[in-house]
């Protein structure tokens, strides 16, 4: 290396060292931390700034790390709302302070009391039903009845689980806790591994086409993955299973988004939240992935309405976060890995 | 960036008496001596995020250890044993073996292997993972087809869902580590020393085992060390079999238990750790020294012939095929079935976001990791080495927790700032730092300090003393000698660096999704999520862009190196 080669070298690394300044803008935006994936939240903020002309500016993380970073963050976040995928990381960013009560006759007509914070601190935007998905081929519908009952002994060798360390099975155990009391919980959970056909497994579209290829029978699966699967292969012989139709109802979660704490924006992200909420736009949330919309007055996409109608667990989703922790130990001990 | 005055005065140590603390500071960077602090002022600043996750060991966790040493944790610690174990001697046996048969013998497609067997340093591993339990798992086309030919039950299959599994995986996808930095050691001394080992009476197999392997050592163990501490971390391959590490446990905690103290906790379990390994591997290396052997015009290889050559040609090209062709070409199917849909104009700018980013995050990591390594080359004493051991540590954390790790930190400055603007110039600033590609840099060069320090290092440990009072005979100093007399030498190792940190930015995730300023997505951030939502044909779109944008560098690096 020649010496004005090494001196341009080290001239370049200095500018590159200069802080790239973020570009300010005036127009009125909402600034959104998402845990839910562009492609899944886009759609929605672009009809909202055609509608309003409100910009939305966003940016996607797990859900840990954009708690992490709201808190340290703290009164100078730039985010006026936080999206997750689950209930339970918004019940934990309600717990740490991260989001604010609101006060909407809107939001509050659009979604039900248990798919939102008792304190309006967040709400759910769509809903993810967690049911059983079965070979049709090996199974006789007439067999099924609950997710406890998948802990019988004559389901041995037949069942695959995605793994415990997904929020979907953690949300759903903790909702067992809650109805069941964590004895109880612990037995079917004990049993459910007893079940087992093959270690739990990654994914639970992974899982489904174990169960399409006869490694096992059934299966615990959010009813869009089904969507998606069957949509890509519609000749498998699976069919969806809703459960508890007698008892409580089929499991439910949410996606959903709440105001932060320290919002500079809070009218332009209430906007954003009942825009969300209203007819208009819970179709395109929902049935962007097949899932189901939180307002209950929106007509449910065609082909997710062909699944079947089925009575939805009405218990408070806050639970899921409140017994989480709970759950995630619960299956530990019960070797559910 | 001349200093002037670079004399071997000796009147200059000195000044200390003469003008005080400031006297020194002045007379210390003329006469170069602010090398001395160098590598201080960078374990400094990776000792921040380090810091700010050991400083949770002070935080109430509740009862989660006690339930962790309840239920999961002997189970853990036996599979991260295993692992490591494994891909340890795995990434050894095959790195090595492999960069001495190309280095040092003759045989079919040599000059092809020898930089085709980079190749899988492009694919993230949890990628390789992903193909590998797709191809050759119970739903896989491999087992369907044995299942239609030979019924049903195919209890003899080896379960591709087990320790073993991700062991061959994860080898599959870091031993090129190994063999990047075997490589070069075997190139510039592998032929002699089998010269000498004849001259000694040794047969070629003694001549390796009793000199070229023993010479290597520094670089075979820094390979070995990157890709530990890579296993270490990694959290996406585990996931993708369900194989319960530590580092599942850290994530365990911190998401499924809402308990980021319990995981930074655990976490900082694993920095003492690997800080104790490389503490004893230091030892060991303390008492060897290693000279220079420069790599002469042109290295006559030894030709094999007959069933030998083919031996070898077949155990590389099986090597490549397994680690390169096949997800290559697994990928390249899923993303031809998207295409049409998904791809867009906007994958430019992904690319160009990744290419830029990496390309910086290498200049940077590359001249801090030189400039401490030539520091640590003026004063070798052990607080200097022991800095730079620390320096070299955020590689082993696993990714989530160092970003978090930065950017508390960060933000904790920033609002410091904010605080101050809005007290003095009573002005609304905001988050000034958070969200710029300087926090980014920062972030990525605490994260891959250790991936450019350990080729640039075994490479300086490669000039001889001699050398350096040689130059100091002329009168060369500090920059100058540095300039005119290392860098030369080092090129091939500097050129190392800037590869494996190219490309390890490239497939980074955590640290880019949360440092990243809006709107600047990255390859990796769109296979994130893809991959969140479990949408792996969609995910492998990304995937193939990032592995063809991961050949540039390694290209280019074939190119300087391989004359």
């Amino acid at each position: 290396m020649s010496r004005s080669c090494f001196n341009r070298y080290l001239t370049a690394m200095l500018c590159c060292l200069t802080v790239f300044g973020t570009s300010l803008s005036h127009a009125e935006q909402v600034v959104v931390y998402s845990a839910r994936i562009e492609q899944l939240i886009k759609p929605m903020f672009d009809a909202f700034t055609k509608e309003t002309g409100i910009g939305v500016k966003f940016v996607t993380d797990k859900e840990g790390p954009l708690l992490a970073r709201l808190k340290a963050e703290g009164k100078n976040t730039p985010a006026d709302m936080l999206i997750t995928v689950d209930a339970g990381n918004l019940w934990e960013a309600a717990r740490e302070g991260l989001l604010k009560p609101i006060e909407s006759k809107t939001l509050e007509a659009n979604i039900p009391a248990y798919l939102r914070d008792p304190q309006n601190q967040w709400f759910g935007l769509s809903v993810r039903a967690r049911t059983i998905i079965y070979n049709t081929q090996k199974v006789k519908p007439a067999d099924l009845s609950t997710y406890e009952a998948l802990a019988d002994p004559k389901w041995k060798g037949r069942l695959c689980l995605r793994t415990s360390k997904k929020v979907y099975n953690q949300s759903l155990v903790a909702m067992m806790i809650a109805e069941l009391g964590e004895e109880k919980t612990e037995q079917i959970v004990k049993g459910w591994v007893a079940n087992l056909a093959t270690d739990p497994l990654s994914d639970e579209t992974k899982a489904m086409e174990f169960v399409a290829a006869g490694k096992c029978d059934i299966t615990i699966a959010n009813t869009y993955y089904y969507g998606r699967l069957m949509a890509k292969n519609p000749t498998l012989p699976l069919a969806i299973f809703w459960p508890n139709q007698a008892g409580s109802g089929v499991h439910v979660n949410i996606s959903g988004g709440g105001v932060t704490h320290y919002a500079h924006n809070v009218p332009g992200a209430i906007k954003l939240l009942e825009f969300l909420s209203s007819e208009k736009a819970q179709n395109l949330f929902a049935d962007v992935n097949m899932e189901y919309p939180a307002n209950p007055k929106v007509k449910i996409d065609p082909a997710v309405a062909a699944w079947g109608s089925f009575k939805q667990n009405p218990i408070n989703v806050t639970k899921a976060g409140e017994l989480q922790a709970e759950a995630v130990k619960l299956m530990d001990r019960a070797g559910y890995r | 960036m001349r200093v002037k005055g670079e004399t071997l005065d000796p009147m200059a140590r000195d000044t200390t008496t003469k003008y005080g603390f400031y006297g020194y500071l002045a007379s210390t960077y003329r006469t170069s001596s602010g090398w001395r602090f160098l590598p201080f002022l960078v374990a400094g600043l990776v000792l921040i995020p380090i810091g700010t996750v050991i400083s949770s060991f002070f935080a109430p966790a509740g009862d989660i250890w006690q339930h962790l040493v309840e239920t999961t944790l002997a189970g853990l610690l036996i599979n991260t044993f295993w692992l490591v174990l494994g891909v340890a001697s795995g990434t050894a046996l095959l790195g090595v073996s492999l960069a001495w048969f190309t280095a040092v013998c003759e045989f079919p497609g040599r000059k092809f292997f020898s930089w085709a067997l980079l190749l899988p340093l492009a694919i993230p591993a949890y990628v390789t993972a992903f193909v590998a339990l797709g191809l050759f798992d119970y739903i896989g086309p491999v087992q369907t087809a044995l299942r239609t030919w030979l019924g049903p039950d195919l209890a003899w299959f080896p379960n591709v869902r087990s320790r073993m599994g991700v062991i061959i995986v994860m080898i599959l996808a870091f031993y090129p580590y190994v063999y990047l930095l075997t490589r070069n050691a075997f190139l510039t001394q592998g032929k002699r020393s089998l010269e000498a080992a004849q001259s000694l009476g040794f047969n070629r197999t003694q001549g390796f085992f009793k000199l070229a392997l023993p010479m290597a050592r520094p670089w075979i163990v820094g390979g070995v060390m990157l890709a530990l501490m890579e296993t270490l971390a990694d959290f996406g391959t585990v996931s993708v079999f369900n194989y319960d590490t530590f580092t599942t446990a850290i994530y365990k905690a911190w998401f499924g238990m809402f308990s980021l103290t319990a995981a930074s906790q655990l976490a900082s379990l694993l920095i003492v750790i690997v800080f104790v390994m490389m503490v004893v591997e230091q030892q060991f290396r303390a008492r060897m020294r290693y000279a220079e052997n420069r790599q002469s015009a042109r290295v006559d290889r030894i030709p094999l012939a007959g069933w030998r050559a083919w031996l070898l040609a077949g155990f590389a090209s099986g090597t490549l095929f397994f680690a390169f062709l096949l997800p290559v070409a697994q990928l390249g199917i899923w993303a031809a079935s998207v295409f049409t849909r998904d791809f867009d104009q906007r994958y430019l700018e992904f690319l160009w976001h990744s290419l830029l980013l990496s390309a910086l995050a290498a200049l940077l990591t590359c001249s801090v990791a030189l400039l401490v390594a030539y520091a640590a080359r003026r004063y070798p004493d052990r607080a200097t080495h022991t800095a730079i051991r620390i320096a070299t540590l955020g590689y082993a954390l696993p990714g989530a927790v160092l970003a978090v790790g930065i950017f508390i930190p960060v933000a904790w400055l920033d609002n410091w700032l904010s605080s101050i603007a809005l007290q003095l110039f009573n002005m609304e600033t905001g988050l000034l730092i958070q969200g710029t590609l300087f926090t980014m840099l920062i972030a990525y060069m605490t994260r891959f300090l250790a991936v450019s320090h350990s080729p640039i290092d075994s490479a300086m440990q490669r000039i001889t003393g001699s050398i350096d009072e040689a130059a100091m005979g002329l009168g060369l100093n500090g920059w100058t000698m540095l300039r005119r007399v290392h860098l030369p030498i080092l090129k091939g190792g500097i050129f190392t660096a800037a590869t494996l940190v190219f490309v390890d930015v490239m497939k980074e995730m955590p640290i880019t999704l949360m440092t990243r300023p809006f709107g600047w997505d990255t390859l990796a951030v769109r296979i994130f999520e893809m991959t969140s939502e479990g949408a792996w044909d969609q995910a492998a779109l990304p995937a193939v862009a990032l592995v063809l944008a991961g050949l540039f560098p390694i290209i280019l690096f074939v190119r300087q190196t391989e004359k």
